[in-house]
């Protein structure tokens, strides 16, 4: 057991946990921030994904001890009351079936356009193919990213 | 208007008037944290500060404000908006007044909460109207008794009653409490089609602004404070059950409460048809956190030994059932052996029209094709998981779970705790596609609890979730069709089996519509264990049926879907046989908006175009699937839908619902495959089980309905299972190959070319 003080959602949290807990059972477990997903635990499938400086990460693979004094936003922390681009345009297009990948696509296509404002359709299906969406809103989530992309350049 | 006798699901209305005083009394609710920032946020006016119960289904705010709740479990059909839409239209409450909260399980209340077999909406068509016109009915009676006139010139519209004459009016808040005292009618009025103004719109899900901020309301996400975490270790391969655990190590980890051994049944306990369950003597394991509980199962040293031969006797939907378990370890190979031995064999006679063994014999020519298809894993994103707090003889329960009421007798027999004494929350499933019906896991999760006298939630891993078992099984079907010397189809043969059951419906279409026919099936056991998905059966055979009919079409030189119309034209006008369990009319009805919506026969250079129609789930549902080569690859560019599901409640929800059927069909058509080596799963996760993502999606997916007004049919599966049969037939035209074994995509050769 270790004693990590991480910056999550833009607050310090302090945890006491084994350096080799994944950031999404410290999440989860010991932060109750549940909208972190476990859906594989090896990475393949991004109902985990949360920004680790920015950039989309794998939570389930990413140990607590890696992270060190990095900003971590979780979906919790996109924005304040749904209002993020992304989350607008996912309640546009009411894109949710289950629901339980959506906060995972969301991260990804927010981290997406965080550093291709303007990405071509190819760009939106390779950034999005690490996500699974088992319900199959794929074509819901593409036009989410388009709109979401369009507001950003508005 | 239709006049309704309320005697059904009665127990509903049975009002307990100290909820007068307002509040919610119906059981425990665990996600009560999140519930009043949410509601908040969800309503246009402020909460009330008293409301009041009309009946089980709804209670309105002393300021109008109705909170309605939905019955059946939630895993994406986006029922908990559209059932809600059904009470609210008949309640006459401006949609934009209304909050959604989940029922807890309880039968006498809500009847069957039951969600699977595209059934739901279907079921409550009826019962949640009248809910709703039950209190429009006691709210204009209160109103009429305060104005002293006529309840019958009192008008009640967006949730204001008026008198004209009088010139009276009131919101739903102000006569809402005398509404509660009154007695229920015995007869209530719904509405016309005509007269709808919720339903039939498009409407918002209710969840969705939850779902995108990650709030706490899948199973999974349920925390309590004392709660432990528990999983389980299953045996490796089917066939296998416990000997012995020596659970020292992993007991010796940190954060590591204990290791104990559950066995899921009673001895004698007599099954239901969701009992399913490979593996019910297991380990489990519990501790603090996930990650050390995770870690400690690696630490389990167990010694798995083999089964022995079982005879099981199940009483489900059918009556009862015995069925074989043999023992043995299985694998895909002899699985493949054996069913290409039993299909070349007579199979069971189970419908036969006319002289077939005749026309065949006399045929100038004879096609015929084998179709398979291997077993598929359900692969919800959500794992299996479930919360368990048994306290002596209590447990209180919240689960992902499809069929609550189901359970209810094993977790009594198991736990030896009377029925009556367990509290059921249905939470958000993620996924759940028929898996989450067998819910061995929230047995499991309240055992555990019982052991080791903690609240426990159970969490599978996807390892363990993947290699549970309750597969679709494997499938195969033989198609003959017989030809006269002027191409005339004279008779058709379908021969289907699997393991272990048939897919066969031997009286669905083309039954019905060929002179001569003839439908074999056969099974044979296994201990690898199989469950409904979505559209259980179905799934293979409208694909097996759709992409021979193709065949035929061709062979016969005629267009695909005026194939089809011709036989349901005879099928309508001069039906062979009486058990046809199709309306020939509905099915040309969606052919014929197919046609015409994806401009059927208007060819585009370099696209190749499959067509696909198929009836299950009360439902008729038909594509036209368009594929482009793409540098050597096939991709599919637009999948065009008409479906016939009657009214349809909320159609923007609706048409999510066919899209992801259609994505979903496409990628286990291509890449859907679990095989076994000696009982053991071959893919235990997604780096191994291919899943569909976004890239290999249709890029445009346009949805058509019929326009009718019978009542709600099936819409969660009806669209699955012929997008099979549609990608099959433009995958030829794209490749000039057909497809007879799933998946299309695989280890041997590029599909083009």
């Amino acid at each position: 057991m270790a004693t990590f003080n991480l910056n999550i959602n833009g607050k310090t949290q302090t945890v006491d946990v084994d350096p080799n807990t994944p950031m999404l059972w410290v999440l989860r477990d010991h932060l109750k921030l549940v909208g972190t997903k476990y859906g594989c635990g090896i990475a393949q499938c991004g109902s985990c994904t949360i920004h680790l400086s920015g950039i989309a990460v794998r939570a389930c693979v990413l140990t607590v001890s890696a992270v060190g004094n990095q900003e971590i936003t979780t979906i919790e922390g996109l924005s304040d009351n749904a209002d993020h681009p992304v989350q607008k345009a996912w309640l546009e297009v009411d894109v949710p079936q289950c629901g339980y990948c959506q906060p995972g696509q969301i991260m990804t296509a927010a981290a997406l356009l965080d550093n291709n404002p303007n990405p071509s359709d190819s760009e939106i299906e390779m950034a999005m193919n690490g996500n699974i969406c088992r319900c199959g809103t794929y074509t819901r989530i593409k036009k989410a990213v388009q709109i979401a992309a369009e507001s950003n350049n508005a | 208007m239709t006049l309704i006798k309320t005697k059904i699901g009665r127990r509903a209305f049975i009002k307990n008037t100290s909820l007068a005083s307002g509040g919610l009394v119906l059981g425990f609710s665990i996600f009560n944290s999140c519930k009043p920032k949410q509601a908040e946020e969800m309503a246009a006016i402020e909460m009330p500060n008293e409301w009041f119960e009309i009946n089980a289904y709804l209670k309105i705010g002393d300021n109008g404000l109705v909170t309605i709740y939905t019955p059946n479990p939630e895993f994406g059909q986006n029922i908990r908006t559209s059932m809600p839409m059904l009470i609210a239209e008949e309640l006459d409450v401006d949609w934009k007044n209304v909050l959604v909260e989940q029922a807890p399980y309880h039968p006498e209340k809500y009847g069957f909460q039951f969600t699977g077999g595209s059934q739901g909406i279907r079921r409550r068509w009826e019962p949640l109207r009248m809910a709703g016109a039950t209190a429009r009915h006691m709210l204009k009676e209160a109103a009429a008794e305060a104005w002293q006139v006529p309840a019958a010139e009192i008008k009640a519209l967006d949730g204001v009653l008026s008198h004209e004459t009088s010139g009276n009016s009131a919101g739903y808040g102000e006569m809402a409490s005398a509404a509660a005292q009154l007695p229920v009618p015995e007869a209530v009025k719904l509405k016309e089609v005509k007269d709808f103004t919720i339903i039939g719109e498009s409407t918002k899900n209710v969840d969705a602004k939850a779902i995108v901020t990650g709030q706490s309301m899948f199973g999974s996400d349920y925390q309590k404070e004392g709660m432990l975490i528990a999983m389980i270790e299953h045996p490796p391969a089917f066939g296998m059950t416990l000997e012995s655990v020596d659970g020292t190590a992993a007991k010796a980890m940190p954060g590591i409460k204990d290791v104990v051994t559950i066995k899921s049944f009673k001895d004698g306990f007599e099954k239901g048809g969701f009992d399913t369950n490979a593996f019910p003597e297991l380990v489990a394991i519990v501790g603090n956190s996930t990650w050390e509980v995770m870690q400690a199962k690696k630490q389990l040293k167990v010694n798995w030994k083999p089964n022995a031969a079982q005879t099981e006797t199940i009483s489900g939907f059918r009556g009862k059932e015995t069925k074989i378990i043999p023992a043995g370890l299985e694998s895909t190979a002899t699985h493949k052996a054996k069913m290409e031995e039993l299909a070349a064999k007579k199979g069971k006679l189970v419908r036969k029209d006319g002289n077939p063994e005749a026309a065949f014999n006399s045929a100038a020519k004879i096609l015929e094709r084998s179709y398979s298809a291997p077993y598929l894993a359900h692969n919800s994103m959500e794992p299996l998981n479930a919360f368990a707090h048994v306290t002596g003889d209590k447990v209180k329960i919240a689960a992902p779970i499809q069929i609550p009421s189901l359970i209810v007798p094993t977790i009594a027999s198991s736990l030896g705790i009377p029925a009556e004494n367990i509290e059921m929350e249905i939470p958000r499933m993620g996924g759940g596609f028929g898996r989450k019906a067998y819910a061995h896991y929230v047995v499991e999760a309240a055992l555990i609890s019982q052991k080791v006298h903690a609240p426990v939630k159970l969490i599978y891993t996807r390892e363990d979730d993947m290699t549970n078992g309750i597969y679709r099984p494997t499938y195969h079907a033989t198609y003959r069709a017989a030809l006269d010397e002027n191409n005339n189809l004279t008779a058709l043969h379908v021969k289907a089996g699997g393991i272990p059951e048939s897919p066969l419906f031997a009286n669905r279409f083309p039954a019905g519509a060929i002179e001569n026919y003839m439908a074999e099936e056969w099974s044979i056991d296994s201990n690898i264990t199989i469950g409904a998905f979505r559209a259980p059966r179905s799934n293979f055979m409208a694909g097996a049926e759709q992409a021979f009919l193709d065949e035929v079409a061709e062979a016969m030189g005629k267009d695909p879907i005026e194939f089809r119309l011709e036989l349901l034209k005879q099928a309508k006008e001069n039906p062979v046989g009486e058990q046809n369990d199709y309306d020939a009319g509905r099915y040309a009805g969606v052919l014929e908006l197919l046609r015409e919506k994806a401009a059927w026969g208007a060819n585009k250079a370099n696209v190749h175009r499959g067509v696909s129609a198929y009836f299950c789930h009360n439902s008729y549902a038909a594509h036209v699937l368009d594929l482009t080569n793409e540098n050597g690859k096939p991709v599919v560019q637009n999948v065009c839908c008409a479906i016939d599901c009657g009214i349809v409640v909320n159609p923007d929800a609706a048409k999510n619902m066919a899209e992801g059927a259609i994505i979903d069909g496409i990628g286990n058509a291509l890449y859907g495959e679990l095989t076994f080596q000696d009982g053991v799963p071959q893919k235990q996760n997604f780096d191994e089980y291919q899943m569909i993502r976004m890239a290999d999606a249709p890029k445009g997916i346009d949805v058509h309905f019929v326009q009718n007004e019978i009542a709600p049919t099936g819409m969660g599966e009806p669209p699955f299972p012929p997008i099979f049969g549609a990608l099959a037939n433009a995958l030829y035209k794209a490749t000039g190959r057909r497809h007879y074994q799933q998946p299309f995509s695989s280890k041997r050769p590029p599909l083009v070319g």
